[in-house]
């Protein structure tokens, strides 16, 4: 088992690099920094740090008046917070006028665990992707976080970070580098592909690895950049292997497996399926406990990678 | 009757953005210059929403000396120069009073006068609420209540991180106060003791489903603001003059914003208009508008 490290400590280490490198880069978190991990920053630059205290809908506008301003902020709290209860707020003063806003949120997903359904963030990636203008990451590991941080400052624009609370295993090492708009071709394999984001890609490195014991060859792509999403990675993926399963950690509408299938339909159709949480809010319970009890483990991504086989044949 | 009036709302002066030789606009018109470009801004209004035939009469016509004192009198840009870095910020964050806006800057001269009749049609850059990508000197997309405040506070913020001297203006109406989101804002720039940053509300009393007092009330309004933590000066917000003065002891102010208040009439200027729910949202029609622009002559 590889090692695992804090999405949410690479973000906040990133974050005070930045800090240190651009003058310009301000941070604002809605009453969360030591979760979101951005007290780092707050320590080390206290002048550029702005809370905003449990008023999520304010930061977005003053994150978006500090970007008109030629700063480039990050604001951060929980998924379920940012986007949910500031739709409005981040489609109208950072999405229609396009401001360089950096959203960066924890939390995200089922693996938050004990706290329940009131915190458990299953739709903010539909939400965020169908605002027109926002590029949409979800990192794989704390190294790719890192990454993902340096490619949200160097890009002018709307930007969306999603990481979970969870410590992740590292699924790449110190040498990766992260290019936006590129999946990146995690294990080879002609029979199925398996695309995956977040800590969903090494329950699908797990999945293909036992599955490769069985005599079935996965691909697995990690698809980090959500949007815009890698159409030729898919649709190359969906020619050579000719079925595609995606898993994620957000509810069946609108992530992943819709964007994936989009362009699987209109440029290569082939059988798919869908690892991810069918239309219903979860409980309370243990990180594993709640993957496994709302069908996001390796074992389902297995047994999805053979019913898409079975489709195809 | 809309073609008539084409020749009175000319005067423009064509625009080109080239900003080292703009020069920043002359803030010497008279008060008496002022009243009349006030009643020239109301012409404008009733004209372009009348072409239009749909948009917001009723709040543009309540703001027309609000922004008149800023932008003739108060507040240092550069219309040949919209992103001027040193320019004072005007937000107007009830972004239904577009046309208002619309009409001040045309004559400020950030674009042609004649442009205004656009408004509201396809391809224009006068959209039905301001878009901030698009119109020259429109400094927030708005139209979507509550959110300029959070904006404002915003640019006030990097202005001071910055050592900047402008100062940031931004207006609500009353209704608007209504969402939560305007107090949220209002608790944070006590919190940053910000110091340049003014918020004008346009009191005027009404909102779309009739008085304030009806539909939410905001009262006591002054002492919410001043438990929130602001400076409150009250003025008759038609008066140049008072509101001149007004928006000059804010400047003044240290160490905490300042929300201005400004008692307004909704419909100002048109009789029928005047404290009328109906022309929140309701162009006037041909024989309206003949009717408005005789009483504005």
């Amino acid at each position: 088992m590889a090692e695992e490290v804090s999405v949410r400590e690479a973000y906040g280490k990133a974050l005070l690099e930045l800090g240190m490198e651009n003058h310009d880069v301000v941070v604002l978190d809605a009453d969360l920094s030591r979760s979101t991990m951005t007290a780092f920053f707050a320590r080390e630059f206290p002048e550029r740090f702005f809370e905003c205290g449990i008023a999520e809908q304010n930061m977005i506008g003053i994150a978006a008046g500090m970007a008109a301003s030629g700063k480039i902020p990050f604001a951060s709290t929980f998924a379920v917070f940012v986007p949910g209860r500031c739709f409005d707020q981040v489609r109208m003063s950072i999405a229609q006028p396009g401001l360089n806003v950096k959203l960066v949120t924890t939390h995200g997903g089922l693996s938050v665990g004990e706290d329940g359904t009131s915190h458990q963030s299953i739709e903010d990636l539909s939400l965020i992707c169908s605002l027109p203008g926002f590029t949409v990451i979800v990192p794989a590991d704390a190294i790719e976080t890192t990454e993902a941080v340096k490619a949200a400052a160097a890009h002018l624009g709307p930007f969306y970070i999603r990481l979970c609370r969870p410590k992740l295993p590292l699924v790449y090492g110190d040498d990766y580098r992260f290019k936006l708009g590129k999946a990146v071709v995690m294990r080879q394999g002609g029979d199925a592909t398996i695309i995956a984001i977040g800590l969903m890609v090494q329950s699908a490195l797990d999945a293909a690895r036992n599955l490769e014991r069985e005599g079935i060859y996965c691909r697995v792509l990690n698809m980090s950049t959500l949007k815009p999403i890698d159409e030729a990675a898919i649709v190359q993926a969906a020619a050579e292997t000719r079925a595609i399963v995606t898993a994620e950690e957000h509810l069946e509408h609108g992530g992943l497996g819709s964007l994936v299938a989009q362009v699987v339909v209109r440029h290569q159709p082939v059988p798919m399926e869908f690892v991810a949480i069918k239309d219903t809010y979860a409980k309370s319970g243990k990180p594993s406990e709640l993957l496994e009890r709302y069908g996001l483990t390796e074992k389902d991504i297995e047994r999805a990678v053979k019913l898409a086989l079975a489709k195809k044949r | 009757m809309v073609k008539k009036s084409l020749p009175e709302m000319g005067g423009s002066k064509s625009t080109s953005a080239t900003s080292a030789e703009a020069e920043v606009f002359s803030l010497s018109a008279s008060v008496a210059e002022m009243e009349a470009m006030a009643k020239k801004l109301r012409r404008h209004i009733i004209t372009m929403i009348g072409k239009a035939g749909s948009g917001h009469p009723g709040g543009s016509l309540s703001a027309v000396e609000i922004l008149t004192a800023l932008y003739f009198k108060l507040m240092r840009h550069k219309p040949q120069d919209p992103h001027w870095e040193d320019r004072d910020r005007f937000i107007l964050s009830k972004g239904h009073a577009a046309p208002l806006l619309y009409a001040v800057l045309a004559e400020c001269g950030y674009f042609p006068v004649e442009e205004l009749l656009t408004l509201r049609q396809l391809d224009s850059r006068l959209q039905g609420h301001t878009d901030r990508t698009i119109t020259p000197g429109v400094e927030m997309s708005a139209g979507s209540l509550g959110q300029g405040l959070s904006f404002a506070l915003g640019v006030a913020l990097a202005g001071r991180l910055d050592g900047q001297d402008y100062r940031v203006y931004v207006l609500l109406g009353d209704g608007e106060c209504n969402e939560g989101q305007v107090w949220e804002a209002a608790m944070a720039a006590s919190h940053y003791s910000v110091d340049n940053l003014t918020a004008i509300v346009d009191n005027n009393g009404q909102q779309i489903d009739g008085w304030n007092c009806d539909v939410m009330s905001l009262d006591p309004f002054a002492a919410k603001w001043q438990a929130f933590g602001w400076r409150v000066i009250e003025v008759d917000g038609h008066s140049i003059p008072r509101l001149i003065a007004a928006f000059k002891e804010a400047q003044k102010v240290k160490g905490q914003p300042v929300v201005i208040i400004a008692h307004t009439v909704k419909g100002k200027g048109v009789s029928f208009m005047e404290n009328n729910p109906d022309f929140h949202g309701t162009a006037p029609n041909t024989m309206e508008v003949e009717f408005a622009l005789k009483e504005l002559a």
